[in-house]
């Protein structure tokens, strides 16, 4: 993963509330195999039919900021999402408010999911749709987006902050304590659900 | 010190807490895989030369993408395919198990996951999939993750988390006839909103809650999810003990005294308190329909569609307008009134046995309306089996209904049950976004028996509105 600690790109204002995954991305771009080229998924629906969709104007089409409603991102647990917003050149998402899977996945893919206050989306809005094209300046380090003369104060915890900044993968940190898990895999008691060997119905 | 369910459950997993604001390292006892969210999480380990660690606490099917007719013959959709045969190569080279299509125990993960006994009270469950909260019903914490997360648990069996904050749903009193889980679900995503159970456990308690089966229950844990919350919970008592027992993977002997003497610590205790609390009255509600595109836009069946008007908050007004254009529906018409092309009766929410029988139990005796479809889908082969061995399935033909084979099915239209342009459905699945089950498709979300009263007349209805059979 890449360490990120600012970015700067054009800001993309998405009025709209409670964007679920399945908007962000439909259900057929799920079927394929690979981790990347999921950049013509993104808003599919929007995209093919909405000429006025904000992404669909030049002046945004070229967009790494995107600042989104209130609840981006609910419904389906589909880390496409994600990958999908990274594809077509998003490096932050700004909103009043997250869907917890999709910022978690946000977190482990180096998506900077940052939390506005509601007046401060709004705020940001105005000055990305009275100037398209207009570029925000996202902090990491301190937590502040720049628009303008504009800043703006954004929330991402501590812990997803300093792996984000240090680039750092979770399986490789999770290792670090393996052997606090092997101590603990000692202490489970015997009646815990194993898979294997397999039993079915037929078998009993 | 005085906990509730989750807080003590999340206690009893807990391999290393976290120092200065990092997440606790959370153990987790079984993972569920499907073809959709796993490929890329086996490419990971294999790209960093890393092994599962506890095959034989990992178990897949496939669920998502499968056809539900003729599945002896090669899946037609090529990327369907594709994704179903990553799954079972992946399967083969980790050694991880694998039920698939034609097997009987094929199905959603997370009806297949019970019905093996290996979902438990007390235990951690994930999968690649929001609903996994379905589990919760049994007293587990089970909880949706992305495939970052699957592959991380494929590796190291733990997941870094922080505490999530609980918020008690208490719903007292007696459910009316012909009222169901399904409808207590949505009445409180109604109540709450799709966001307002976002970084929330929710345990569901009450005498209602209580006297609701195993079936019933996981439909209103799978549902937490579109109230945004991370889980739902419900303390084991009896009906859960007795619905375990005797299941394949259940514990036997002296391991199932063990396991059920823990099992019946897992209640909130008396004086534990709970971040946040929500009251519902049984004895108030009705059938619950959905009229908008986000499953906290619903009402009960006897009113009207409501105008955007109706909504004080500019984000809800301006939800409910877009809404109603894409449902294309106008305010003031009685719910009742709304004429359907399509019935779904499946899904993780309402796929299982009892389901059937209680879609079954309505129809019987009535013919189908005759614009409309109706597809049963099972939620796995084996309920299909049941279904058949207790003469099911010839209600659902005799009936005019098409009967299928387990999967998603017309859930999320991966595979090609997919509503057209602009058709509508009542369905017993959890989501009726737009283009959910199909481009263009409209959906409003119901309970087995309002879809079953729904096939007979048309429109939507509740089985009060049926004749009585003579
Ligand atoms: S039935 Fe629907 S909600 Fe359930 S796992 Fe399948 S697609 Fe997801």
């Amino acid at each position: 993963m890449e360490a990120f600690t600012t970015h700067t790109g054009i800001g993309v204002p998405l009025r709209r509330s409670n964007v679920d995954t399945d908007q962000i991305i439909p259900a057929v771009y799920l079927k394929r195999v690979t981790k990347t080229g999921f950049d013509d998924g993104l808003f599919n629906a929007w995209r093919t039919n909405d000429p006025e969709f904000v992404l669909n104007q030049p002046a945004y089409a070229k967009g790494s900021v995107l600042v989104a409603g209130h609840d981006f991102g609910t419904g389906s647990s589909r880390e496409h999402a994600v990958w999908a917003l990274r594809d077509y050149g998003f490096k932050a998402v700004l909103s009043s408010r997250f869907a917890e899977i999709f910022r978690g996945n946000a977190g482990k893919q180096g998506l900077v999911a940052g939390i506005l206050s509601q007046d401060d989306l709004e705020q940001l809005w105005k000055i990305l749709e009275e100037n398209p094209g207009t570029e925000v300046t996202v902090d990491l380090e301190n937590r502040q987006a720049h628009a303008g003369d504009a800043t703006f104060r954004f929330e991402v915890d501590d812990y997803t902050r300093w792996r984000l900044m240090e680039g750092l993968d979770d399986i490789g940190l999770t290792m670090r304590h393996e052997q606090a898990i092997t101590d603990f895999e000692a202490t489970r008691p015997s009646w815990m659900p194993k898979t294997l060997p397999a039993r079915t119905a037929d078998s009993l | 010190m005085a906990g509730t369910l989750a807080e003590k459950v999340w206690a009893d997993h807990v391999v290393r807490r976290g120092e200065n604001g990092e997440p606790d390292l959370l153990y987790i006892d079984l993972q569920l895989l499907h073809e959709v969210t796993s490929p890329q999480a086996f490419d990971g380990l294999r790209q960093e030369g890393r092994l599962p660690r506890r095959i034989d606490q990992t178990i897949a099917t496939e669920d998502h993408n499968t056809p539900t007719i003729d599945i002896d013959k090669p899946i037609a959709d090529i990327t369907s395919r594709t994704q179903i045969d990553t799954l079972r190569r992946n399967a083969e080279e980790f050694g991880v198990r694998i039920h698939s299509l034609g097997d009987k125990d094929q199905g959603i993960v997370h009806v297949v996951g019970p019905q093996l006994g290996l979902t438990m009270p007390g235990i951690t469950v994930v999968c690649g999939d929001s609903h996994t909260s379905t589990h919760g019903a049994f007293g587990a914490l089970a909880f949706g993750i992305g495939t970052s997360e699957v592959e991380h648990v494929l590796a190291t069996q733990t997941l870094p988390l922080t505490p999530f904050k609980t918020m008690a749903i208490t719903v007292t009193g007696t459910l009316k006839p012909g009222v169901t889980a399904k409808d207590v679900i949505l009445a409180v995503i109604a109540k709450i909103g799709t966001g307002g159970g976002a970084g929330f456990v929710l345990e569901y308690r009450g005498e209602a809650i209580r006297s609701l089966s195993m079936e019933g229950r996981m439909t209103i844990c799978n549902m937490s999810i579109e109230a945004g919350a991370r889980a739902g919970m419900i303390a084991p008592d009896e009906t859960t003990f007795e619905y375990v027992k005797g299941r394949p993977h259940a514990p036997q002997g002296q391991d199932w005294e063990d396991a059920v003497e823990y099992w019946k610590t897992l209640r909130t205790d008396d004086d534990a308190t709970f971040d946040s609390e929500v009251f519902i009255d049984a004895d108030e509600l009705e059938p619950f329909v959905t009229w908008g595109t986000n499953p906290g836009q619903g009402l009960p069946l006897s009113a009207s569609v409501p105008a955007p008007e109706d909504f004080t908050d500019d984000s809800a007004r301006n939800a409910a307008e877009r809404a109603l254009e894409y449902m294309d529906l106008v305010p003031g018409t009685p719910l009742k009134d709304i004429k359907v092309d399509t019935i779904f009766m499946g899904s993780c929410t309402n796929g299982r046995i009892e389901d059937l029988r209680a879609f079954a139990s309505v129809l019987e005796g009535h013919t189908k309306h005759p614009d409309v479809r109706v597809l049963v889908v099972p939620g796995s082969a084996r309920v299909r089996l049941q279904a058949e061995q207790e003469g099911l399935d010839s209600i659902f033909l005799g009936f005019g209904a098409e009967w299928r084979q387990a999967g998603c099915s017309m859930c999320l239209g991966m595979n090609p049950d997919q509503l057209a342009p602009g058709e509508r459905a009542a369905s017993t699945s959890n989501r009726n976004f737009e283009g959910r089950q199909g481009k263009g498709g409209r959906t409003h979300l119901v309970s087995p028996v309002v879809a079953a009263a729904t096939a007979v007349r048309g429109t939507l209805s509740s089985p009060s509105d049926l004749q009585p059979v003579a």
